[in-house]
Parts: C-alpha cells; sequence; structure tokens
C-alpha cells in the first residue's frame, strides 16, 4: 500500500513538472513535445529497479515501446479529427483511448508476447 | 518560429486544473504499478506511454485560446479547438521520442547504473524529439 502511495505522489509530482514546462513553451506544436514526455515512465522505472530489479525494469521498457508506438497513432488520430471536425477537444481525446489500448495491446499480442 | 517561455500562462491555470494533472498522472503511475504486479511487466510496461494527462491537458489547451480569443471580441471555438491540434501534433512527434527512450532503457537497464540509465534515455527522448520538430517545422 505505500508503494502505491509513493508513486502516486512521485508519479503526479514528475507529470505535473512536464505539463507545467509545456504550459510554458511555445509554439504550440513544440509545446505538444512535452505531452509525450516519459513522465510516468520516469515516476516508475527507478522504483521499479529498486524493488524488482533490472531485468524486471528492462521487460517494462520493452513493452513501453509498443506504448509509445500507439501513443504516435492517438495522438495522430486526435490532432486530425479536431483539425477536420467540430467536435469538443475533451470528447475527442476521451473517445480516442480505445485506439491506443487497440493498438498497444495489438503490437504486444504480435510482436512482444 | 523561436522557441519561447511564455510565464503569464501560470496566472491563467487554476489550481485544480495543475491539481486534476496531478492526480491523473499519480493514478496511472500507481495503475501501471499495480497491472505489472498482477499480470508481469510485459503488459504493466505498456502503460508507461499511456496517455494520462492528454486529454486534460488538451482541453486546458482549448479554454485558454478560446478566452484568448474572447477577450479581444472574437469567438475563439475554432481557435481553441487548433490550438489543440497542433499540441497533439507535436505530442505525435515527442512520442518518437518516448519510443526512443524505452529502447535505451531495454537496451542498458541490466547492464549500467538506473540513474544513468534515465538521464540517457531522457537525453535520447528530448534529441529525438527535438530533431523530429526540427525537420517538421521546415518541411
Amino acid at each position: 500500500m505505500s508503494q502505491i502511495l509513493i508513486r502516486f505522489l512521485i508519479g503526479g509530482a514528475v507529470v505535473s513538472v512536464f505539463a507545467i514546462l509545456g504550459d510554458l513553451l511555445k509554439p504550440k506544436s513544440f509545446a505538444g513535445l512535452f505531452g509525450a514526455a516519459p513522465s510516468v515512465a520516469l515516476a516508475t522505472l527507478g522504483l521499479t529497479v529498486a524493488t524488482e530489479g533490472a531485468p524486471y525494469a528492462a521487460t517494462e521498457a520493452r513493452s513501453m515501446m509498443a506504448g509509445a508506438i500507439a501513443f504516435t497513432a492517438y495522438a495522430s488520430c486526435v490532432s486530425w479529427i479536431m483539425m477536420r471536425y467540430k467536435l469538443k477537444v475533451l470528447w475527442v481525446t476521451i473517445c480516442s483511448i480505445p485506439l491506443w489500448l487497440g493498438v498497444a495491446f495489438g503490437l504486444w499480442y504480435v510482436w512482444l508476447k | 518560429m523561436q522557441i519561447k517561455v511564455d510565464l503569464s500562462v501560470i496566472g491563467q491555470t487554476r489550481w485544480y486544473e495543475y491539481a486534476i494533472r496531478f492526480l491523473f498522472g499519480g493514478l496511472i503511475t500507481a495503475l501501471a504499478g499495480i497491472i505489472a504486479k498482477k499480470f508481469g511487466p510485459g503488459i504493466g510496461g505498456l502503460f508507461l506511454a499511456f496517455p494520462a494527462i492528454f486529454p486534460a491537458s488538451a482541453t486546458l489547451i482549448e479554454k485558454h485560446e478560446k478566452q484568448k480569443k474572447e477577450r479581444e471580441g472574437l469567438r475563439g471555438m475554432q481557435r481553441g479547438r487548433e490550438a489543440a491540434s497542433v499540441d497533439a501534433a507535436g505530442s505525435a512527434m515527442g512520442s518518437v521520442g518516448l519510443l526512443a527512450f524505452a529502447l535505451t532503457v531495454w537496451q542498458f537497464a541490466v547492464r549500467y547504473g538506473t540513474w544513468m540509465v534515465l538521464m540517457g534515455a531522457t537525453i535520447a527522448w528530448l534529441t529525438v524529439s527535438m530533431l523530429i520538430w526540427q525537420v517538421r517545422k521546415r518541411a
């Protein structure tokens, strides 16, 4: 339980720092790079190495590659939809999450399993 | 197009907007750990690249751009959506850097010290992301 709490606090802090950095930077396309910062990974991997060992963290990082490719598909799709259609940003970003899930798990199944 | 730091944004963001992103960031980090414990590092690792705060950040960009245009007496809905779209395109470029980050950790985590690997991977993320951004900007 305490480890989950530590993860929550470190994760919240690291994600917030990268999010604020993204807020401060201009132009928007450059600030967007920080929307795909490795914040969750940075908050997690150090703790994972300490508790589970380096090979465990390496396996997580290997799967993270599939997650990152899924992120590319997700962010590209969201950007395209918002530029093309007059839809609410919140709905587009939330309704596209299944795309991330599909690509990430699909890649894991065919490539990494 | 020059890269600039705009500190005025700090004043525009409300405390609860910071809190929401802290909450989502913390939740997905904790969740990634729980999933890894339950289903193994292969599945848990996928969530290290989950777009956890993407919806909250994109909505915030839309809101701030909309407010800015409305202060100038213009309708800001379209501008807000466009700004969020441009930000998302930037994130798509950054996610290629995220792939470089993961590749670096995967290749070097077992051989070198944790902090050195994480630092190297972060530099790889930033370098690849900025390189793609520069190339895209010139195209």
